[in-house]
């Protein structure tokens, strides 16, 4: 059977979308202030799902200068990726999740998901790549930790290395060319794991190495589990690094998928995920940064005061505190990484973040499966994104690779995980 | 009429039809009161149930209906009542498809679209359930 399922034949948003438009991000709205359209869903929910297929003799596609190589495959699900201070990368291997199945349409939808995505299981480990000789080919390949549970965000700071899994956040004693953990990972604080409808604990720490700061996504798409699964969830904590001891730096974030620390003013921005079910071009997944103390709206409304009628009863005073975030990603893109760029990027990729983009499954005209660049002035976001590394998936449905976490190299390399192809790519620009 | 002289059991239901026909009632009541509960306190457990319930009774209906099907395939005079029973059948099973597919939106979604397909469908199924049950007899007896 084949693994594409366009269940869009019934639906109103088929029927209302022209089907000649070559380009699925047309109709989205990016940017700073995006115009929305009105909520829309159709009697069954539009899904198209990415048909796996192997990368063979072909990669991604760059832009011209630049050049692109796979340094490590065959992995368990690589997600989120850090580069050490002597040039190695550890990647996070795994996937998560508990969440129960509780209605009918969680069997047959998981079902129908699942074949987008790799059949290898999670690693639940942390593999280190090293090249040694500086030549681009990264020719050590080995396992830095197992028996982890889900790790997806990593950091470096205070002479340790801060993995955060599915349900705790941990630390290694990190020394500089190790390839192999001391020992057993030591919990600086247990992190909400009920259910984990999204699993992805995001991580990011202070320049100073004083605060930690951890994404944990929503239970649910839109409270469809209850009000009681959400408590400590849809929020970014701020953890201290001493003490493990944590609060709440900004709620009502559904997913923060991936987080980041603004280069020079030590801001944390962060990719989010909204909700589904409102229509194709609903909501936006967006870039932000985070102000301490904001609500982003989940459940009760999106992008600023748009009430989202699902979430009921309704709290029209959490609607009023909701602020707006900063830039719309376009909607099901499914941004899952971020990472600020430098100059050694070369000058048009200089100023800006990547974002990871690993693809919409519940849009008839599928967006994302690339990596696009943001570019920023005066340390704002400013003007369209530009595609950068692109090709994930053909017209026809064939879907190589799905990005996840994207890492900016000091050398000049933006390193990609792929968690279909099970692969790390890493962009270079050509001499 | 001529046509009388046909065996009855051939278009009356048979006691596994019976089972089915019967039992998708209780299922749709079930989910149309789960709906209530959860309309009335919001809580989500309630409507995890009336998707289930439904699921039920989809099942249970839809097996009737072939059973109908094939009763109404085989009986002589096709007319009347044994195509009544079929086609309210069908309606109840189509709308109790859609009403399923509006319990898979996410929380207060369904509401009330949910919630006014269940009334529909279970007051329909206890109409059909009736006619299938007593209707039949009394046109062969006709």
């Amino acid at each position: 059977m084949k693994p594409t399922y366009a269940l869009t034949a019934l639906s109103m948003a088929l029927l209302l979308s022209g089907c000649g438009d070559t380009n699925p991000d047309a109709t989205q709205a990016r940017g700073p202030d995006p115009k929305l359209p009105e909520q829309q869903r159709g009697l069954l929910p539009s899904m198209k799902i990415a048909e796996p297929s192997a990368w063979g003799d072909r990669t991604p596609t760059v832009p011209e200068g630049y050049a692109v190589t796979a340094i490590a495959k065959d992995l368990k699900i690589p997600r989120q990726t850090l580069v050490l201070p002597n040039g190695d990368i550890l990647v996070a291997e795994g996937r998560g999740g508990n969440a129960a199945k509780l209605k009918p349409k969680d069997v047959i939808a998981g079902y129908i998901k699942a074949k987008g995505n790799t059949q290898v299981k999670g690693g639940n480990r942390l593999t280190l790549l090293r090249d040694a000789d500086g030549d681009g080919r990264y020719e050590v390949q080995t396992v830095f930790a197992e028996n982890l549970n889900a790790p997806y965000g990593l950091a470096l700071a205070n002479g340790k290395l801060y993995v955060a899994n599915q349900d705790a956040l941990v630390t290694f004693d990190y020394t500089e060319g190790q390839t192999q953990a001391s020992g057993a990972p030591v919990t600086l604080t247990e992190l909400p794991s009920q259910i984990n409808h999204h699993w992805t604990k995001s991580l990011a720490v202070s320049d100073d190495g004083r605060f930690l700061y951890v994404g944990i996504g929503s239970n649910s798409n839109i409270t469809e589990r209850g009000m009681e699964a959400e408590v400590d969830r849809a929020v970014v904590w701020q953890i201290d690094a001493q003490t493990g001891a944590h609060k709440p730096y900004v709620t009502g974030i559904r997913n923060p998928t991936a987080l980041t620390i603004q280069p020079g003013t030590g801001q944390v921005w962060a990719v989010v995920n909204e909700r589904d079910e409102l229509g194709p071009d609903l909501v936006p997944d967006y870039l932000s940064s985070l102000k301490e103390g904001a609500f982003y709206g989940w459940p009760y409304s999106y992008w600023g005061q748009n009430v989202d009628p699902r979430a009921q009863p309704q709290d029209p005073a959490k609607v009023a505190a909701a602020i707006k975030p900063d830039y719309s990603l376009g909607s099901h893109v499914a941004a899952l990484g971020v990472d600020f760029s430098l100059p050694a990027m070369g000058e048009r990729f200089a100023d800006g973040v990547f974002v990871g983009e690993h693809g919409s499954w519940n849009r008839s005209d599928p967006v994302g499966y690339k990596v696009i660049f943001v570019p920023f002035r005066d340390g704002k976001p400013a003007g369209e994104p530009i595609d950068f590394a692109t090709g994930f998936r053909d017209d026809d449905g064939k879907t190589r690779g799905r990005p996840v976490g994207v890492t900016v190299d000091p050398k000049g390399a933006l390193i990609i995980a792929d968690d279909l192809a099970n692969t790390v790519w890493r962009v270079t620009r050509t001499p | 009429m001529t046509a009388t002289a046909y065996p009855l059991h051939r278009c009356r239901p048979g006691p596994l039809h019976a089972i089915l026909l019967a039992g998708a009632v209780p299922l749709f009541l079930g989910a149309l009161l789960s709906d209530i509960a959860y309309a009335k306190t919001y809580q989500i457990q309630w409507s995890n149930f009336a998707s289930w319930l439904i699921a039920g009774g989809l099942l249970f209906a839809g097996l009737a209906l072939l059973f109908a099907l094939v009763n109404l395939v085989r009986a002589e005079r096709k007319g009347g009542r044994p195509a009544l029973y079929f086609v309210l059948l069908l309606v109840t099973w189509v709308l109790g498809l859609v009403g399923a597919f509006e319990h898979a939106k996410d929380a207060w979604a369904m509401m009330p679209s949910g919630l006014v397909l269940s009334a529909i469908v279970t007051v329909l199924s206890l109409i059909t359930a009736w006619i299938g049950l007593t209707g039949l007899r009394s046109e062969d007896v006709a």
